[in-house]
């Protein structure tokens, strides 16, 4: 290793230098954006108004998380959020794994048809307009429903754990078999057990998708008591709603610069609806990156 | 004869009886939100009325799909939907793999768990808190770009309203949301190159840039190509998620595509007929580029996704 070292050349070290420059670059542009939008949630409405804070809160308030805090919309939608969140993710984890596994059992004879049958839809659909009527016929409109069931499962993520199971030894389920294990016991005994890192991969991916859905809640729920919390981020933030002002007591509490806090609001409220993702997310890292290249190498 | 076939498939079914049950409930649910919605395509050729339901309503041929060839707004969804794929794919595609390129150059070490752990953060960020972001981002009379703009002596505009700029925001913030979560794909791939190739070439006094492109490039082209296929696949279908929370009606000229078009004319409108249609008519044309790239791919490089 150090006569490679020491063959380091000019050229070795622009490149490195490159590499350098270039990921530095990269980490500001991805963390940037977060600390500006933090900083501008916890600044003074004044400073947010003039425009002074750029790097690091001015004038520390708390005022318009207090407004948030104080909007009963926020807590409903944020209850709505947990719940399709919760719900969503166990029903598509366990679906995910109920399929994945047989599709993994060498001897399972339906295996290829099924297969061919669900990655087709990978590639092909009834489109939006076929879907959205589907779901009105089959009664789900505007129920939570509509939400977790028509996408419960991702083809992607049912090949993922299928390649996960397959890197199992087979001789491992056989010799269960012949010993009048159960293809469930099998599953539930040994293969669950073995199986941590794919399954926190699942809970991860579909847990986020869950939490950051606004399109079909968008489409199917009419009924604002189940509008999830990004639903009420896009009506403050993209339609410029200010609908928190409307019996809040907190604006009476304090004495606040309302134009400043309506723009400040928004900030708040990014991050109220990030943090618990930014907080989660970097601790379940090593498993999601495993995943993922689980999938990559079938992929 | 058909009846021992008939026997051992009974056995069969026995022996993996657990198994099929296992299995039950997630064909249940592809035949009931895929399957049945395709089925559903039917409408685009009906004159679709909700309380005549699917059967019932009356056939109306293609006239939805001459309709929409006949509509003064083909041209500008076509080139809209494309444009934006096709740019998207040029700046998107490389971005993933020169990212995994440098930081395979790099040791390891806290640094660069730090930057990695950072590039994956926009992955998860919602595509509302995005576009949320953008709008404060660069409001003319609060975002930290129009505070720039202004110290540096220019004038800001509203970059969300005008037509200049849709694309580029659209395209940058992809870009941004994505090449961390597409990189770790590179990152397999290059895991997978032997180490001995490299101390091969460093013995032969190769330098880093020379090992990058002759082993490292050729390591991870199989991987480049399939991805390239699936993107190409993908030139006609821009998705409406992102789209319909940016745009509004005086930029549609640069920002409406077909999935955003279905969207306002199915949703909105309730033109369930001519909305399938037009949604039917972008799925087909997916499908087939689709097939006709793995064609290729397969005939240039003998690396194809079937």
């Amino acid at each position: 290793m150090k006569v490679i070292k020491k063959c380091m050349s000019t050229g070795d070290k622009i490149y490195q230098g490159l590499s350098y420059g270039a990921t530095f670059f990269v980490l500001i542009i991805t963390i940037y954006p977060f600390i500006y939008v933090m900083s501008m949630s916890l600044s003074s409405s004044t400073n947010v108004l003039n425009q002074s804070v750029w790097l690091l809160p001015k004038g520390l308030s708390l005022d318009s998380y207090r407004i948030i805090f104080r909007d009963k919309a926020v807590w409903t939608s944020y209850y709505n959020t947990l719940w399709y969140v919760v719900v969503g993710t166990s029903i598509s984890v366990i679906m995910t794994i109920l399929t994945a596994y047989p599709l993994s059992r060498q001897k399972f004879f339906l295996k290829n048809y099924v297969m061919a049958f669900i990655t087709f839809t990978m590639f092909f659909g009834g489109g939006l307009i076929p879907a959205f009527i589907n779901i009105n016929q089959l009664g789900l409109f505007n129920t939570r429903w509509a939400i977790v069931i028509p996408s419960a499962v991702s083809a992607w993520y049912i090949i993922i754990a299928r390649t996960f199971f397959k890197s199992l030894p087979e001789s491992l389920f056989e010799s269960a078999n012949i010993d009048g294990a159960t293809d469930l016991q099998v599953l539930v005994k040994i293969v669950i057990p073995l199986s941590m890192p794919i399954l926190s991969v699942l809970v991860l991916f579909y847990a986020i998708s869950r939490w950051n859905e606004y399109f079909s809640a968008m489409l199917y729920l009419v009924n604002k008591d189940l509008h999830p919390l990004q639903l009420y981020l896009k009506r403050v933030l993209i339609e410029n709603s200010n609908e928190y002002m409307t019996n809040n007591p907190a604006l009476e509490a304090t004495n606040v610069n309302a134009v400043g806090v309506t723009e400040q609001i928004k900030y708040s409220l990014i991050i109220v609806a990030t943090l618990p993702v930014i907080c989660v997310y970097p601790f379940l890292q090593k498993y999601f990156v495993k995943g993922m290249m689980i999938g990559a190498i079938k992929g | 004869m058909i009846e021992s076939k008939l026997k051992s498939a009974g056995k069969v079914i026995r022996r993996d009886r657990s198994l099929i049950i296992m299995i039950f409930p997630v064909i249940l649910y592809y035949i009931l939100f895929h399957y049945k919605p395709m089925y559903g395509i039917l409408i685009a050729f009906k004159d679709f009325s909700i309380s005549k339901g699917i059967l019932r309503s009356e056939w109306a041929g293609l006239k939805y799909f001459i309709q929409f060839f006949e509509s003064p707004f083909l041209g500008r969804l076509l080139r809209n939907t494309f444009s934006i794929s096709i740019y998207g794919l040029l700046w998107g595609f490389p971005a993933p793999i020169l990212f995994a390129l440098f930081l395979n150059e790099m040791k390891n070490g806290f640094y660069k768990r730090l930057v990695q752990t950072a590039s994956y953060l926009p992955y998860f960020i919602s595509t509302v808190v995005v576009v949320g972001m953008i709008f404060n981002l660069l409001s003319p009379q609060t975002g930290i770009v129009a505070k720039f703009i202004k110290e540096f002596g220019g004038t800001p505009v509203n970059y969300m309203t005008s037509t200049r700029y849709f694309r580029t925001i659209y395209i940058a913030s992809s870009i941004w949301k994505g090449f961390g979560i597409d990189s770790i794909i590179y990152l397999a791939a290059l895991s997978g190159i032997e180490q001995e190739q490299y101390e091969a070439a460093t013995i032969d006094g190769a330098s880093r840039l020379k090992q990058t492109l002759h082993i490292t490039i050729p390591g991870i082209m199989p991987t480049m190509i399939i991805l390239l296929i699936l993107s190409l696949g993908k030139l006609m279908s821009v998705g409406y998620e992102k789209i319909i929370l940016m745009y509004s009606p005086a930029i549609y000229e640069v920002a409406d595509v077909i999935s955003t078009y279905t969207y306002r004319k199915g949703i909105l409108e309730t033109q369930y007929s001519f909305a399938s249609a037009v949604g039917f008519f972008n799925s087909v044309i997916n499908f087939v580029m689709l097939v006709v790239f793995n064609k290729i791919s397969r005939r240039v490089s003998e690396i194809s996704l079937w």
